[in-house]
């Protein structure tokens, strides 16, 4: 119990300082780098709370494609971000008032629990005996929703082959590099031998 | 742990969703060195998906038989669906057969036209057997997601681009009302299943009279009316209609209708056939609206794709005569309508393609004149589709109405009968007009000779069918009983 007792303020702990680097440093290549932090945290906190697919499911996720698309974005673009953060104090008093409607709502939550104890057990879903969460999530996708699961995956790759035929163009003059004709290429069809005359030009 | 699921009830569109992946395959592994091969390649796909549209008709036949139902009651085969999926493998089929010498005029010719068709015919089959809400809207969705990219296809012409965008906007927006329908129906009933949702309605009346039931009712209704096209959800179609390819025109004009139809069919009898007293009314108001705007808005029309679009209009709003009246004669008649309105529109669609000036396509209806000189075959096939569908006998196009008006009759809405008989009087001049124009005007300058080969095939087969219905009613007739007793 103590171990995850240390290990929870550990990850929370981590978590909070990283989240408020994302927002305080000068450079948004290190923001993006605390920011997959965070989410590296969090992941640690869901397993700590027994949620370990939804653990994966965040590294792989947000770690593996929001990140990685944020580094994309911030070393693509030329972005200023000290013109960005210039209207810092004129923003205060609006960011100020939705940080204050959240944390009231947060309040008004956990105050719910506090009145009425047994909303939180309505709330939780039950956990299946004798399997990890992944397996029971799996067993339900994978069996009484395999129809709708594969038929999801199709409309994806409508979407797919839609943006695609949309989109691409094949633009003329373009040089491709063909493996294959480089290899296939012959000294026969390439060079040329040509007497040159003495005294004379080609 | 349960066993794998009974794939044969599926098997047409499992069939259908692998030839679709692996033409994917063929036709992007295909080399392609410049644009004859581009070409060449896709009409190779094209034909292929013809044979595939046949194969899996063949295996829709092995499915029919009793009601199956499979996947833990989402998936269901029934005559019912047997029926629609028919039908709408004929439509992809003759669509595909009469894009593609379009496609090759216009420089569009690419194979995933054929991939996406497929893809959208295997959301129609999903959407026919859908048993369950959740089935209902995928299989909705992967037809639109399609049909969204096929109607922007020729995408370096302005209209078609405008068609595709407002047509994925207006479309996404009645997907949101239908899934939130769906949403309430779940809330206030506790399942999606259409199986127990009947039997909950039959057993206990109270919970299918509640309010937010019948919101979510009506909001699946105002979805699936968008989709069908019916009045007061009809805005997108003209536009659609004339700016996406006409051969796609000439799919959306069949294809998602039947489908659509048909899930409109199978959701109202179905899971909600105990609540008819409840959304009878607003399928009336609906048809009305449909067959007053079809039979009036098409008269001052020049572009006869716009035409066709406010003429299916109002061949919705019959159809939906037959659901108004919610019963098992009813059923039957949209079934024959339905099935008769594919031959006619792909028909008059394949007319329409042959209407080329040096090459380009053009789509007034003067553009026709002296088509009876140039084109006397094609002109007489046109003929026959028009006075099909203003229902002069003994055409097909009367059997259709005859059935729907019936079943209104016998039903006791009289005044339903007595509006579609008035505005199909109205539409009769539009359509008779279009024959007046190819016979008799004066002949401007003549349309372009060559007539495909699809075309002429497409145009030959759809006018026979409507021709000689009356010599073998029996075959729609018979099929079309069997496949509504099934719902009942």
């Amino acid at each position: 119990m103590i171990i995850q007792g240390l290990a929870f303020y550990m990850f929370a702990a981590i978590a909070i300082a990283s989240a408020v680097m994302v927002i305080s440093s000068r450079n948004p290549v290190h923001s993006v780098l605390f920011l997959i932090l965070t989410f590296f945290n969090g992941a640690g906190l869901f397993v700590l709370l027994g949620a370990e697919f939804l653990a994966m499911i965040l590294v792989v996720v947000y770690v593996g494609a929001v990140a990685v698309l944020f580094m994309f974005v911030v070393m693509m673009l030329d972005i200023n971000f000290v013109e960005l953060r210039q209207g810092f104090l004129n923003y205060l008093p609006l960011g100020a008032m939705v940080g204050l409607i959240l944390l009231t709502e947060l309040l008004m939550i956990v105050g719910g629990w506090h009145f009425a104890p047994e909303a939180t057990i309505v709330g939780l879903v039950p956990i299946p005996e004798g399997v990890t969460n992944t397996q029971a999530l799996g067993m339900v996708i994978y069996t009484d929703y395999i129809y709708l699961f594969q038929a999801a995956g199709i409309i994806l790759l409508i979407a797919m082959i839609g943006a695609i035929v949309l989109t691409h163009r094949t633009r003329s003059g373009v040089r491709k590099q063909r493996i294959s004709d480089q290899v296939k290429r012959r000294p026969a069809d390439t060079i040329e031998l040509v007497k040159v005359e003495p005294g004379k030009g080609i | 742990m349960s066993s794998v699921p009974n794939l044969a009830p599926a098997l047409p569109e499992i069939f259908l969703a692998i030839i679709g992946m692996a033409l994917l395959m063929v036709g992007v592994f295909q080399k392609k060195t410049d644009n004859d091969g581009e070409v060449r390649n896709a009409r190779m796909i094209s034909h292929l998906g013809v044979v595939a549209f046949v194969l899996t008709g063949l295996l829709v036949f092995t499915v029919s038989g009793p009601s199956l139902s499979t996947f833990s009651g989402m998936f269901i085969s029934d005559p019912f669906a047997v029926y629609f999926k028919v039908l709408v493998l004929i439509a992809s089929a003759m669509a595909l057969i009469i894009a593609q010498d379009f496609l090759e005029q216009h420089k569009i010719a690419k194979f995933e036209f054929t991939v996406l068709l497929i893809f959208a015919t295997l959301g129609m089959l999903m959407m026919v057997s859908a048993n369950n809400l959740l089935s209902l809207y995928i299989g909705l969705e992967m037809q639109s997601l399609a049909l969204y990219v096929l109607a922007s296809f020729h995408r370096d012409d302005m209209r078609s681009t405008e068609a595709g965008l407002k047509y994925f906007v207006l479309g996404a927006v009645a997907s949101g009302m239908l899934l939130y329908g769906a949403s309430l129906v779940y809330g206030y009933a506790g399942t999606t299943d259409f199986v127990l949702l009947a039997q909950l309605f039959e057993h206990s009346p109270e919970t299918g009279s509640s309010l937010g039931l019948i919101v979510g009712i009506v909001f699946i209704l105002a979805g699936l009316s968008f989709k069908v096209s019916a009045v007061p959800f009809h805005m997108w179609t003209p536009d659609v209609y004339e700016g996406a390819p006409t051969p796609v025109t000439a799919f959306f004009a069949v294809g998602p209708k039947l489908a659509a139809i048909a899930l409109f069919i199978r959701v109202m009898v179905g899971p909600f056939g105990d609540l008819v007293g409840h959304w009878q009314q607003i399928v009336v108001l609906i048809s009305v609206a449909s067959m007053l705007l079809g039979a009036f808005a098409a008269i001052n029309q020049t572009n006869i794709k716009r035409l066709m679009a406010y003429s299916s209009i109002g061949n919705v709003g019959y159809a939906l005569i037959g659901l108004a009246v919610g019963t098992e004669a009813g059923v039957r008649g949209i079934l024959i309508y339905m099935a008769i309105y594919l031959f006619m529109t792909t028909g008059a669609f394949a007319c329409i393609l042959l209407m080329r000036r040096g090459g380009r396509m053009v789509e007034n209806i003067s553009d026709l004149a002296g088509l009876s000189k140039t084109h006397p075959l094609v002109a007489a096939a046109l003929a026959v589709f028009m006075f099909s569908m203003a229902g002069i006998p003994p055409l097909a196009g009367f059997f259709g109405k005859f059935y729907v008006f019936m079943a209104a009759i016998e039903g006791g809405l009289y005044a339903l009968a007595i509006i579609g008989v008035l505005t199909s009087v109205v539409g009769a001049y539009y359509y008779i007009r279009i024959i007046k124009v190819a016979y008799f005007d004066e002949p401007g300058d003549p349309l372009d000779a060559d007539v495909g080969r699809n075309i002429a095939l497409v145009i030959g087969a759809t006018s026979l069918a409507i021709l000689l219905f009356f010599v073998y009613p029996g075959v729609v007739v018979d099929s079309a009983a069997a496949a509504a007793a099934s719902l009942f």
